[in-house]
This record gives C-alpha cells, structure tokens and sequence, in this order.
C-alpha cells in the first residue's frame, strides 16, 4: 500500500493521522467505525479501545518477530490480538462497567477491525519496538480522532447534544459536561440512525478528499514555477 | 526428514504462543472476576431497586431468584421474591416483549402482593432512538404510568390508538403496544400463578 521501511518517525505521524488514515484512507475497521459512532462518547472510548490493542499488539509483535516463522504469523497474530482484546474487555467490563454496557458487542469485535491484524503484518513485524509502538500510537490515534469526530456529528446533528453520558468515561466529574443547543432544536433524528453514519463519514471522506487535492494543487504548481525557473535560468 | 523438523518447530512455536497467551488471559481473568461479579450484582440491584424500592422488603432480592415457564406465552420467567418478616410481599418478575419494533424488548416488573404494579423498567430494547427509545425513564416519564395499575381496577389495556388507558408516544404505537400487552401478560401470569411464585 505504501513505502513505510524508512522507519522515519515524523512520517509515521503523517501517515496515521492524514496520509494513511485508517478510517480515511485505508477504509479499514469501518463496522465500528459506522456501529459505534452514535455519541461522542462511545466514539472517543471506542477509539481509545481500539488504539490500546493496536499499541500492546504492535509492540508485542515487533518483540516476537525474530521467532516467528512466515507459514505460521498469521495464526499467532490473531491469536495475539484476540488475547489483547479479551483482556482489554475484561478489564472495562471491571471497572468501567457502564461504558461496557453500552459499547457492548463492539469490544470483543476489535478482534477483526482489520486495522490491527494490517499494521500488525504490514508494519510491525519488520520493525524495531518503538517504530512499532509509535506506529500503533499514530494509526489508533487516527482511527480514534475520526470516529470521534463522526460520533460527535451525529450526536450534534441527531439530538442538540454533545458528550452526553461523559461520566460513564470521565467518571462523576463529567457529568455535567454536556453541551445543548438550544431547545428549539429538535434534533435531526437519520443522523444518528444508521443511514447517516454512511452520509457523515462520506461527508467527511469527500472533505478530506478536497483538501488533499487543493494540497497537491499547490504543491505541483509550487514545483512548476520551480521548474520554469530553473530553466529560465539555464 | 528437513519438512518433518519445520512442522514440528511451527507447532511448537504456535504452542508456545497459545499457551503464554492462555496464561496471560487466565491471570487477568481470576484478577477481574470479583468486580465484575460485584458489578453485575449491582447492576442487578439497581434495577430491582428502580422498580421495587427497599423499604417494601427486608431480604436480598437478587439471592434467590426462581424460574418459571409461564404456561400461557411459554417464555421462561426469573422471579425476585421479596419478603417482609418472611412473608411474601412483593416480586420482580422478568417479561419479554417480543412484538417491539425492533428485537425483543425485556422488562423488569415489580408486582405487589395486593397484585398492584410497584414499577416497570426497560432492562434491554433497540427500538429507534429519538422515538421509540422513550421507553427509558432516562428519555422520558412514559414507563411510570403503570405504576399503581393492576387487574382488578377498570384499565382497559391498550394504547389510546387500541381503544385503551395507556399513552403511545409520538411516532412510536408499536413499542408502547409491546409494552402494554407484555406487563399486561406479566399481571396475568402473576395473578394465576400466585400460589406458586409466593411459594418458598
């Protein structure tokens, strides 16, 4: 899909979070990303879930890696990553247990957000540790800031609302951390049903799109005139 | 002979793995298991609670739950016994509502001995957000007007539309319809069946 040997670390951030977006660009993990992203909330603890497992499962991959036989790396990935994913709902389900209740189905189903088994064969298990963790990082952050994002739209767009049921994540301090629009507005209800995680993240691939390609615009004209002028001055 | 020792180095390695990983998972597994008990439990008891308060009873309503098939719609019941001094004074059964909009709907019904309804709670439902789900106290009031209702006063049960006493929400008949026919079947289930669930 891309060249990611060079192991540079700024160029892991500007892959994860814009050039190589998950969610934008890859369009992996997409189930949840649509499933899940119904309130700011459940978006924001989602993400944070699925960028936990990505790190520990890159990083332990990448510490395994020089034991690992090529035949068989894919069972041991996924049995790496269903290990990661089970442990990590069995952990909310102890002590955020009404976070658990509401995310429900969609923690034990990080297990195949395809994010993680990709960066996983694609990235981890040719690199160094902190290549690695970092890439876990940057990908998960990614993924988590656009499902954010989207659950935010929605929940604004569906109810008048923002981080709604903040405290099941923040614990009682959050509780009064929701923002309401005015009580005139009633609330768009298709944005939180399912149809409009499909319009808002299209809107939102379409808005990534555009900026993407006014960038390149400029960059080419950019090289252009450099070009002229060098050979201008030949 | 080679083929032979790389099959049985990939199976040890696979082995390996599986067995640190079931390790992993059965420590943190037995290091959860006492809250995640603990917050079943008092998941449990809030929701009891909700619909049948504390002060009705003096034992532990999530001790001792019983089952029951109930004869007329065939699903299995759990019933909370509540009692006061050892006698019975109140249960908690659970009912199904299966013609929801969408899925099934489970309830939490608090009856009292006199066969008066003491609450009625949504435990699960995934009707329409934004109008069905007007079913949780948390969205709105509608699930308290059951309170105080039972058999024996002149309720007709129904939603408004129907004919009946019981609001429907607005762009919703078909949960509140569920609903009201389900609490409905509970009242009744519980008045035929009295000796039985009173039993100890």
């Amino acid at each position: 899909m891309s060249n990611q040997q060079s192991g540079n670390l700024q160029s892991i951030w500007i892959d994860g979070l814009w050039r190589n977006n998950p969610a934008l660009v890859q369009l992996l993990g997409l189930c949840p990303l649509l499933a899940v992203s119904n309130s700011t909330i459940n978006g924001l603890s989602l993400g944070l879930a699925t960028m936990a497992t990505l790190i520990i499962s890159n990083v332990s991959v990448s510490a395994t890696r020089h034991w690992l036989i090529s035949e068989i790396r894919i069972p041991v990935f996924v049995l790496l990553i269903a290990g990661i994913v089970t442990s990590i709902s069995l952990l909310m389900n102890a002590f955020t247990h009404q976070l658990y209740l509401s995310l429900g189905i969609f923690i034990p189903l990080i297990i195949t957000n395809c994010t993680i088994l990709a960066r996983a064969e694609a990235y981890a298990s040719r690199q160094r540790i902190i290549p690695a963790a970092l890439d876990g990082l940057a990908m998960g952050l990614g993924f988590a800031l656009v499902l954010t994002a989207l659950g935010a739209l929605r929940e604004l767009i569906g109810t008048g609302h923002l981080l709604a049921n903040a405290d099941q994540l923040f614990g009682a301090m959050a509780s009064d951390w929701r923002i309401s629009l005015p009580d005139s507005y009633r609330g768009l209800l298709v944005a939180i049903l399912p149809p409009g995680a499909f319009i808002l993240l299209a809107l939102l691939l379409a808005a990534r799109n555009i900026i993407e390609h006014r960038r390149e615009a400029l960059q080419n004209k950019a090289d252009d005139s450099a070009t002229a002028h060098q050979e201008a001055h030949r | 002979m080679k083929r032979r020792w790389l099959a049985n180095r990939q199976s040890m390695v696979l082995g390996t793995f599986a067995l640190i990983i079931a390790c992993a998972l059965t420590a943190i597994n037995s290091f959860t298991r006492p809250a995640i008990n603990n917050n079943r439990q008092l998941q449990l008891d809030r929701q009891l609670t909700e619909v049948l308060p504390h002060q009705q009873h003096d034992n532990q309503l999530q001790r001792n739950p019983k089952t029951l098939v109930d004869p007329i719609s065939g699903e299995t019941r759990t019933l909370y016994v509540a009692t006061k001094n050892n006698q019975p004074v109140a249960a908690v059964i659970t009912a199904l509502a299966p013609d929801g909009y969408s899925g099934d709907i489970t309830l939490l019904v608090g009856i009292l001995a006199d066969g008066s309804l003491s609450g009625v709670r949504v435990t699960h439902h995934s009707e329409t957000p934004g109008l069905g789900d007007d079913i949780e106290l948390a969205k709105s009031a509608w699930i308290l007007q059951f309170d105080g209702k039972s058999l024996s006063q002149p309720v007709r049960w129904a939603v408004r539309r129907d004919g009946g006493d019981f609001d429907q929400l607005t762009g919703a008949t078909i949960t509140p319809r569920a609903i009201v026919r389900a609490v409905h079947r509970t009242l009744t289930f519980f008045h035929t069946n009295k000796q039985q669930i009173f039993s100890p």
